[in-house]
């Protein structure tokens, strides 16, 4: 039933590193996670890994298994063949820490720029109303995990560091979309959706989707939609004369003031 | 650069960022205290993510007939009456708000028909009481409190012109030591995990939100970081952990394959209609019904599956028990050759819901089950077994603060004793995080407030916890801690597990003192930069002190109660039941040297006893106590309340 796989890994930190053979026993039914976790016990006690939940639920072991990002503790070894070599290395949009960890801080940066939910002021805790029909949508991006695989998948910023100021990625476009989604909150993202977290720099080739373990829609339910509704918001003629003549209409919600 | 220490002052440090650090964390910053969180993995990721089925709280929104006394004496009967009932009464009362106030902070949780927050049903409550997410209850919990720290930090970006000003998150950081200073807390020590250097946090108050010590055992639902850090931060700081025998083995964990051997499967699998089964097909835990449950459980399979459609006129299916009576019952059947062809039994839910529905209500053990052992659990039953799921002792606090013994020093969540007494109801652990995280919040954000000076932290005792912290790495050979883990974790799985016997924990204790000496002597290879194996060495300290805690208290209860099953006293004594067992680390003796002692628990107030009828709690409470109580003189107590 067991075999030793032959490894690839990448070890090394922020100024150097390069690939690492090692061979580890692998016995029925494991996934990557508990092959680096051999490693770690009997070979390399020092190897960094991020990992939490080993359950699929938290995402924190993010990486790159033969170039496909993935979480290592949902990826069983039954998918490779004994003869294959694994090549594991640390996601590559992120700066490497050490080994196979990344600084993901990026994210929640971004995370920090989005205005939060914002419920009206009237309606008290315990009073709020919603369909299930209504609150789906958001409950669908509410599934996600944060484990970032698909801001690091994402070429906006996977293959342009520099764009790295001007877009927010794909997990947190569908923060906004999960927020303008959400049937009791009244603020209004669609102008900074496009202006400050630069949704418009997404073009539709759904990475990010591929690679959701949560299997969430990014792209189809969330991205297309606010894409949609930012056009209607901003580009619209007859929406642009209708706020300049009356002044009407919901106010556009600021960016965070500090936020960057 | 690593040698120097990292230094910050704050008002209030939680140590934790599960759901009960960050709801503790955002009361002491609504409170006007500077806060620090310190995460030991990344923000968000803690182990409240893996909480599945819901959150238990009296909303009413299912059944008008819930409120909080139902919900008190549900969790009373699940502790079998140990916990400590002033605990249990605030928990009860207060659930519904902290539940109607994450909505308010941007949870989405699933709905009624009319739009309320949606209940479901689960083992000992009475009524549907769970508020919920599909099975994903405890990332939507995290994330809101997350959320909810991101919108703090975004108001005091306008108001101070840094969103850190008042409420800061400290991810992968460890605390290994907490620091006094005439005899109150003073600090902090710990490391940053990304480059190894130490820091330290200056404070009057800390609240510990470290979760629980599931990693002391081999098979087990907890994470990594269920090393028991708080319960041995609060022993070395001075304060008590009460009750540490009981832990409770959740009934259903996935026994295949090996690698995943563990894992949670949720209640909610039972609560939504799933039955247990036997390899000879029969629905066993009709017969495994005690006493004491017997008046609420249905005795056939006709009245439980009616009880689904009509809980009014039907009683609940006996799946349905507090989870202690469901390991304890799945263990004898395994024992008995009906066992599961991987050593569990059978959960199944596919012929008792359509495949859509199941889809609906349990995505994530569909995927769970489909990813990691190749079962279609619409099609086909799981293979369960029993799992470390949860410690319900913890460190002593007062109920209405979350105050330990030793000034400065709090704790809420799973690191606290006393709320759950002797087994957690399922669902009562994420409204614990919220009803005692904000109680504790306030409880040091008051503490802060009414100190005339703040201790200071001696420079001696910083350069203590800097060289304990450093020695695995210095030592230039030593065992391997991860070997050391391993040893520990079968110890107490063979010694110290679900059934108890005296001889075996005698040994456990033997056991445990030899590898104490070896776990003194451990050496890591590498630098201090990211180093996992230096994390397992320090973690390990923490291990070792709880693992004994656990053995010496199982030891010591000469009965069977809850998360506390010895073979040797199978049954539940109620002189047992006026006993806490409270364990101190002797100041004088050798390091690591757990001191034992009893103490009474707190008398219950009359009106809450009034709860209960008379002849529910001579099964539990002496003859002595009993006639103290109204009523007690009556030839007959049956149906007085």
């Amino acid at each position: 039933m067991g075999y030793k796989a032959a490894l690839k890994i990448w070890r090394g930190d922020a100024g150097a590193g390069q690939l690492a053979d090692y061979d580890v026993e692998v016995n029925e039914g494991e996934v990557v996670l508990d092959v680096l976790h051999r490693l770690q016990a009997t070979q390399a006690t020092d190897l960094a890994i991020r990992w939490n939940c080993k359950a699929g639920k938290c995402g924190s072991c993010s990486m790159e298994i033969n170039g496909r990002p993935r979480l290592a503790c949902m990826t069983r070894m039954s998918v490779f063949s004994p003869e294959e070599t694994l090549t594991i290395t640390p996601m590559r949009t992120f700066p490497v820490i050490r080994d196979l960890v990344t600084d993901v801080s990026f994210n929640y940066a971004k995370a920090r720029e989005i205005p939060s939910f914002t419920p009206p002021p009237e309606v008290k805790p315990g009073e709020f109303r919603m369909r299930q029909e209504d609150v789906n949508r958001s409950q669908e991006f509410r599934k996600c995990i944060e484990c970032f695989l698909c801001q690091n998948t994402c070429h906006v910023i996977r293959d342009h560091a520099e764009n790295e100021g001007a877009f927010a990625g794909p997990r947190f476009l569908m923060r906004v979309a999960e927020l303008e989604m959400h049937p009791a909150d009244i603020a209004d993202r669609r102008e900074i959706a496009q202006d400050d977290f630069g949704l418009g720099y997404c073009n539709i080739t759904k990475c990010c989707t591929e690679v959701c373990p949560e299997h969430i829609k990014i792209t189809d339910n969330a991205l297309i939609p606010m894409k949609e509704r930012v056009v209607g918001r901003k580009y619209d003629p007859l929406v642009w004369l209708g706020s300049r003549i009356t002044r009407r209409g919901a106010k556009d919600t600021p960016a965070v003031p500090g936020g960057r | 650069m690593t040698d120097e220490i990292k230094r910050y002052s704050y008002d209030v440090v939680v140590i934790g960022a599960g759901g009960s650090g960050l709801r503790a964390a955002i009361e002491a910053r609504l409170q006007g205290k500077k806060t620090a969180v310190i995460s030991k993995s990344l923000f968000g990721k803690a182990h409240t993510v893996m909480a599945e089925g819901g959150c238990a709280a009296a909303m009413g929104n299912r059944n008008p007939r819930d409120n909080w006394q139902v919900h008190f004496r549900d969790t009373m009967r699940g502790g079998k009456f140990l916990n400590n009932w002033r605990m249990a009464e605030l928990h009860a009362k207060e659930a519904p708000d902290r539940v109607w106030e994450l909505e308010a902070w941007g949870a989405v949780f699933d709905r009624t028909a009319d739009g309320k927050i949606s209940q479901r049903n689960f083992g000992g409550h009475e009524y549907p009481r769970l508020a919920h997410v599909g099975d994903r209850t405890g990332l939507e919990i995290i994330r809101t409190l997350q959320q909810k720290v991101v919108a703090l930090q975004q108001e005091d970006a306008v108001e101070f012109g840094d969103p850190e000003a008042m409420i800061k998150v400290f991810a992968e950081t460890t605390i290994t030591e907490l620091l006094s200073g005439d005899g109150r807390i003073a600090g902090a020590f710990g490391y940053f995990r990304d480059t190894g250097q130490f820091v330290l946090f200056e404070t009057p108050a800390v609240v510990l939100a470290t979760g629980g010590i599931g990693k002391t055992y081999k098979v087990t639902s907890n994470s990594w970081e269920y090393t028991g850090d708080g319960h041995a931060l609060a022993l070395r700081a001075g304060a008590k952990l009460l009750n540490m025998e009981f832990v409770q083995l959740h009934p259903t964990g996935m026994v295949w394959p090996p690698s995943v051997r563990g894992l949670l499967v949720t209640e909610s699998v039972r609560g939504d209609g799933g039955v247990l089964r036997n390899s000879e097909g029969k629905r066993f835990m009709f017969s495994y019904v005690p006493d004491v449950f017997r008046p609420q459980y249905a005795e056939t399979e006709e009245e439980a599956d009616r009880w689904y459609a009509d809980p009014d006129n039907n009683r609940r299916p006996p799946e349905l028990l507090p989870r202690d009576e469901v390991a304890r019952s799945i263990n004898s059947e395994v024992k008995a050759g009906r066992g599961s062809p991987h050593g569990g039994v059978f959960l199944d839910v596919s012929t008792r819901l359509p495949a859509d529905e199941i889809m609906r209500r349990l995505p994530s053990m569909h995927h769970q089950f489909k990813e990691l052992a190749d079962v279609d659990i619409t099609k086909e039953p799981m293979e369960v077994g029993p799992t470390c799921h949860y410690v319900m002792g913890g460190v002593e606090v007062d109920p209405d603060t979350g105050a330990a013994s030793v000034p400065g020093l709090f704790a809420v969540g799973e690191v606290s004793g006393g709320m759950h007494g002797s087994n957690r109801l399922g669902g009562n652990s994420l409204s614990d995080l919220l009803v005692f995280g904000r109680r504790a919040g306030l409880g040091a954000a008051e503490y802060v407030t009414a100190l005339a000076s703040r201790p200071a932290v001696p420079e001696a005792a910083v350069s203590a916890a800097a060289a304990v912290a450093a020695e695995p790495l210095e030592r230039p050979e030593g065992e391997n801690p991860y070997a050391i883990q391993g040893e520990l974790q079968v110890i107490m799985h063979d010694l110290v597990g679900l059934i108890r016997r005296e001889s075996e924990m005698k040994t456990a204790l033997v056991e445990l003192d030899k590898l104490r000496a070896r776990a003194a002597q451990v050496s890591v290879g590498g630098g201090r930069a990211y180093n996992p194996g230096w994390h397992v060495a320090l973690d390990l300290r923490n291990m070792m002190v709880v693992a004994e805690c656990v053995a010496q208290a199982a030891l010591e209860r000469q009965e069977s109660r809850g998360g506390h099953t010895r073979d040797d006293y199978p049954g539940m004594s109620p002189e047992w039941r006026k006993v806490n067992l409270v364990c101190s680390l002797e100041p004088s003796g050798p390091s690591g040297a757990v001191s034992l002692r009893r103490q009474p628990t707190p008398a219950m107030r009359t009106d809450l006893l009034e709860l209960f009828d008379l002849a529910e709690l001579k099964k539990y409470m002496t003859d002595e106590e009993l006639a103290g109580l109204p009523g007690a003189t009556e030839t007959s107590a049956e149906g007085t309340h």
